[in-house]
């Protein structure tokens, strides 16, 4: 029975569309966001993987002449600002987002409307800092009555050139002058503040909004790592804040926090930048090992080896991932004391780590190891981070490390972890999961050519930089000359870039490909462990047409296994069953589901920080504060509305 | 297969920049610390690796029955839990006597002053009274002491066959050792992105004799070689003093309190050959292709484009291949 008068304290009626551009614009559902996540982080991919081609461009050979040096620090700054927070964090908020409900059998999380919010924030912050192309302006140093020369500005060189660590004072007012740090820093605090907001979701969503019998200890490996990450994100998270408020304050309001000519400290900076940029690392590598911890047991056919291991491994990388910042600092000057301390705590990365990998060996071994394409990217990232985290040992050795830092070997070392880690889990994950996107596989064959060209590409373009590195080459210079004999690995690096293109391009056709033509997925494609197969592909609207109920880790798995004598795995008479029958309790629920409605108020409440992004740069014009203050009258009245926002307007069911 | 070790033996041979090829005692001592290491880690590599692949090929899915669900084995756990942290102990104890060893001085250690610029190097000689720039003369087999800070930003000053690197920090003050066991030339880099340029800023550490080095010490003590007049140089000196006199110092001839570019006064010593940052050999044509415009050779340099003349170019040129100390005039 359903009312169309709408209760007397509605200001907004709550949308109600579900198909066309508006529903996804005012969408709560966490699928749906994490689809939009995905896909926006994916464009990211793009633009940050481009500008890693212009930069290979230019280094191919001694004295490139593709960039100009303004431009060279602009592209590896964006290159690395871009993966980092419009790649690989967003794509783990897209995982967090569809398959972490899904996965503790919820039908959504705690706070849709507050996960859509996280969502727009993402969005216009991102376009914020990537306008930078287009407003930036660089200038030349203002400190020390120096005459200083001016810098030209192609719309290559006018966005953020002072690094994604944005060192002080280079990044300060005195050397950086121009707006484009600005961006930066306003750009970075926008970003921050999605994934603060949608840490906090995942964490109540993963405490209370679990499927009955789900104890935490039944909790797959990715959900573990979704609440390692959220905490992670939860306390690192204020900590760059604050600092990038510091670094706006200096900018913007004439502060001194960083400028050393006045009592400012520069070393400060980096003790509250890596106090966030290390934990970060952790944020970026951990859902790939929640990922990899899901497939591997399902492509070897047996449970995870040591799975209780597995999960305080994580929880303690998480851990342990604060207490060694200093480890980037190795080179500036602290104590020796200081470096005796943080280059044993890094040592001691090293143990949970090494459980991690040995366990997931452990998984394969004795097993039945089926080939698919996301087990080959999983074996990739175990084999790639092995190496990743072998290099990460040789820098906790202090001494060997003021040799190695800043050069290409660190730069070798962490995209091992973070190109052979990260990105092979998250590509991983996306041939595993993509039937619950579509109903629809992704093509093997092409995910194979994907999988070859791309572990090939990568070996070669990061492999031969450890000897760069060795050899003496600096990174974030944006030439060398012919007699440093750095000239025929970079070519090799330059080719190996060029190849991880091609192979992402392999993927691109696949993926367009696959979403309408590929292999019908059925239910559980995979035989899988966990329960989000335990529902149709694609996920219906409801997600689980009855709420589950667990009643062991892997439940999906023992509720189409027995175990005999033997311990091998005996599938139940009743097996396929048991499927048809979930399936069709996930297709025609057995009684009305009611789901959140949607709202306008998230969408506006993100497009308040644009304005107040650009308020914030250009408070100085006549029109900056103007817009300053919209922003934030738009932000205010957002939130009211919200607050104000009827449940549903013609809803009648009754709430429990 | 053998042409890999080749190719890399090749590439290696002649980098001027290689931390693998420790000439003193700071960075062999890191050398001889880190070797192992990186043994250690290729071991494991191969084991893990090894252990991957014979896993991927004995187990493979070749339709037999399905494997037994092993959940865990929680003495194979505590063992691979145990021998990481029993090697990790093991490094750690070199590991941090290094350090200790590594950041301090020898009493009687020479002293070098190292002021970070955008983007060149100063060296100050704070007992022989001597500044210069770009160029570090020390004597062989003796050991620096460098006490370095930073007029500008973050600088990171690297000599990788000497040392590790370490920061030049504004407003503090950094400590490195430097010590060649033989005479020659080591190339460096700064290793901290400093801005624009930071790719050029590049350093030269010569090692020499000790009579070499306290020959190059005298001449560097006296005032500079002023040419003699009606010659070209003299002209170039009336244009130092007309226009570049404001920001750069040669003693005999102009006094700053706090001069911007270089210190001048003996440009054209035999051991002072590059020049920029070290990042150009001080020849007549790389001058005066610097001279018509610094900017476009180094980005952001804060020595302006003068709109020099030709003429004046060649003047200046003229001066400053002569301010040459072992020369007279």
């Amino acid at each position: 029975m359903a009312s169309t008068a709408a209760p007397a304290s509605t200001i907004f009626r709550r949308p109600k569309q579900t198909s066309g551009w508006m529903s996804w614009l005012t969408t709560v559902d966490h699928k749906k966001i994490g689809i939009m996540y995905g896909y926006s982080a994916f464009f990211f991919f793009i633009l940050g993987g481009l500008e890693a081609l212009i930069l290979r461009l230019q280094l191919a050979g001694p004295n490139g002449t593709v960039l100009d040096a303004n431009e060279y620090n602009a592209m590896f700054t964006m290159h690395g600002t871009t993966m980092i927070f419009l790649f690989v964090m967003p794509v783990g908020a897209a995982f967090f987002n569809y398959m972490m409900p899904l996965m503790i059998g919820a039908r959504d999380v705690a706070f849709p409307r507050l996960n859509a919010l996280s969502f727009w924030i993402f969005i216009f912050g991102g376009i914020f800092l990537y306008s930078s192309f287009l407003f930036g302006t660089t200038g030349p140093p203002a400190g020390g009555n120096l005459p200083g020369g001016a810098t030209d500005a192609s719309w290559l060189g006018s966005t953020i050139n002072g690094g994604w660590f944005m060192y002080q004072p280079n990044a300060g007012p005195r050397f950086s002058t121009g707006t484009v740090l600005d961006f930066g820093a306003i750009g970075l605090q926008i970003l921050g503040l999605a994934s603060l907001i949608s840490a906090v979701n995942f964490i109540a969503t993963i405490f209370n909004m679990r499927a009955k019998g789900m104890k935490l200890l039944r909790m797959p490996v990715f959900v573990w790592m979704t609440l390692v990450v959220a905490f992670l994100l939860l306390f690192s998270l204020p900590i760059i804040a604050v600092a990038l408020f510091m670094v706006t304050f200096d900018r913007q309001l004439g502060t001194l926090f960083f400028d050393t000519f006045q009592g400012g400290d520069a070393i400060l900076w980096q003790h509250l930048f890596w106090l966030f940029g290390h934990p970060e690392v952790y944020i970026l590598i951990l859902p790939a090992m929640g990922i990899v911890s899901e497939t591997l047991p399902v492509f070897s056919r047996k449970p995870l080896f040591g799975y209780p291991a597995v999960v305080f491994a994580g929880a303690a990388i998480g851990f342990l991932g604060f207490g060694v910042w200093a480890h980037h600092m190795f080179a500036s000057g602290i104590t020796p004391v200081a470096q005796a301390a943080f280059g044993l705590a890094t040592m001691t990365i090293a143990v949970p780590t090494g459980i991690k990998i040995f366990n997931w060996m452990g998984t394969m071994w004795m097993g039945k190891i089926k080939f698919t394409t996301p087990m080959l990217f999983s074996l990739g990232f175990v084999a790639l981070f092995v190496i990743g985290g072998l290099s990460g040992v040789t820098h906790s050795i202090v001494p060997a490390d003021w040799q190695q830092t800043d050069t290409y070997y660190i730069v070798a070392h962490f995209h091992y972890v973070l190109f052979g880690g990260a990105i092979f889990g998250i590509f991983a994950g996306l041939y595993y999961w993509f039937p619950k996107l579509t109903g629809r596989m992704l093509s093997e064959k092409l995910g194979k050519l994907h999988f070859w060209l791309m572990f090939i590409g990568m070996n070669l373009t990061f492999g031969p930089m450890h000897w760069l590195g060795l050899q003496g080459m600096v990174r974030r210079t944006w030439k060398y000359p012919e007699e440093y004999n750095f000239g025929t690995w970079n070519m090799v690096v330059t080719v190996g870039a060029y190849t991880i293109a091609l192979s992402i391009l392999v993927f691109m056709i696949n993926w367009v490909r696959s979403k309408r033509k590929g292999v019908e997925s059925g239910m559980d494609p995979w035989d899988a462990r966990t329960i989000e197969w335990s529902i149709p592909n694609p996920t219906p609207e409801w997600n689980f047409g009855v709420n589950p109920e667990v009643q062991a880790l892997d439940d999906w798995w023992h509720r189409k296994y027995d175990e005999n004598e033997e311990g091998r795995p005996v599938r139940k008479a009743e097996a396929d069953a048991t499927i048809a029958q979930f399936h069709d309790q996930g297709v025609n629920p057995p009684s009305p589901i009611h789901l959140p409605s949607p709202s306008y108020f998230p969408f506006l409440a993100g497009a308040a920080f644009l304005a107040i992004g650009y308020g914030v740069v250009y408070h100085t014009r006549g029109w900056g504060l103007p817009l300053l203050a919209f922003g934030v009258i738009l932000l205010l009245s957002s939130m009211i509305g919200w607050s104000l926002e009827p449940l549903e307007e013609d809803h009648e069911e009754v709430h429990a | 297969m053998t042409a890999l070790p080749l190719l890399l033996a090749s590439c290696i041979e002649g980098s001027p920049l290689d931390s693998l090829d420790p000439q003193g005692p700071a960075a062999r001592r890191i050398d001889e610390l880190g070797t192992p290491v990186f043994w250690i880690a290729g071991v494991i590599l191969a084991i893990v690796l090894g252990g991957m692949t014979f896993a991927m090929i004995r187990y493979r899915d070749r339709g037999q029955a399905d494997p037994k669900q092993i959940h865990g084995n929680a003495k194979l756990e505590v063992l691979w839990t145990a021998i990481p942290i029993i090697l990790l102990a093991g490094l750690a104890v070199p590991t941090v006597q290094a350090i200790f060893d590594l950041t301090e001085c020898d009493a009687d250690a020479m002293e070098v002053d190292v002021i970070g610029h955008q983007w060149w190097f100063e060296y100050r000689y704070p007992e022989e009274g001597i500044t210069t720039a770009n160029v570090m003369v020390i004597p062989a087999g003796k050991q620096v002491c460098l006490n370095m800070t930073s007029e500008d930003v973050l600088h990171n000053f690297w000599i990788p066959k000497l040392n590790g690197k370490r920061y030049l920090v504004p407003g503090q003050q950094t400590l490195l050792t430097l010590e060649a066991d033989q005479p020659g030339e080591y190339w460096g880099q700064c290793g901290e992105f400093c801005g624009l340029s930071h790719a050029l800023m590049r350093a030269r550490v010569r090692a020499v004799g000790q009579t070499d080095y306290e020959a190059w010490v005298a001449r560097m003590q006296q005032p500079a070689t002023l040419p003699a007049d009606g010659t070209p140089a003299a002209a170039g000196l009336a244009e130092f003093n007309g226009i570049c006199s404001t920001c750069h110092v040669i003693e005999g001839v102009n006094q700053i309190d706090k001069p911007v570019g270089p210190n001048l006064t003996h440009f054209a010593d035999p051991y002072r050959n590059v020049f920029a940052g070290a990042s150009l050999d001080r020849t007549a044509e790389h001058i005066a292709e610097w001279l018509a415009d610094p900017p476009t050779i180094k980005p952001g340099s804060f020595m302006p484009n003068l709109n020099l003349t030709s003429d004046e170019i060649d003047v200046l040129v003229a001066f400053l291949q002569g301010l040459d100390p072992t020369k007279g005039n």
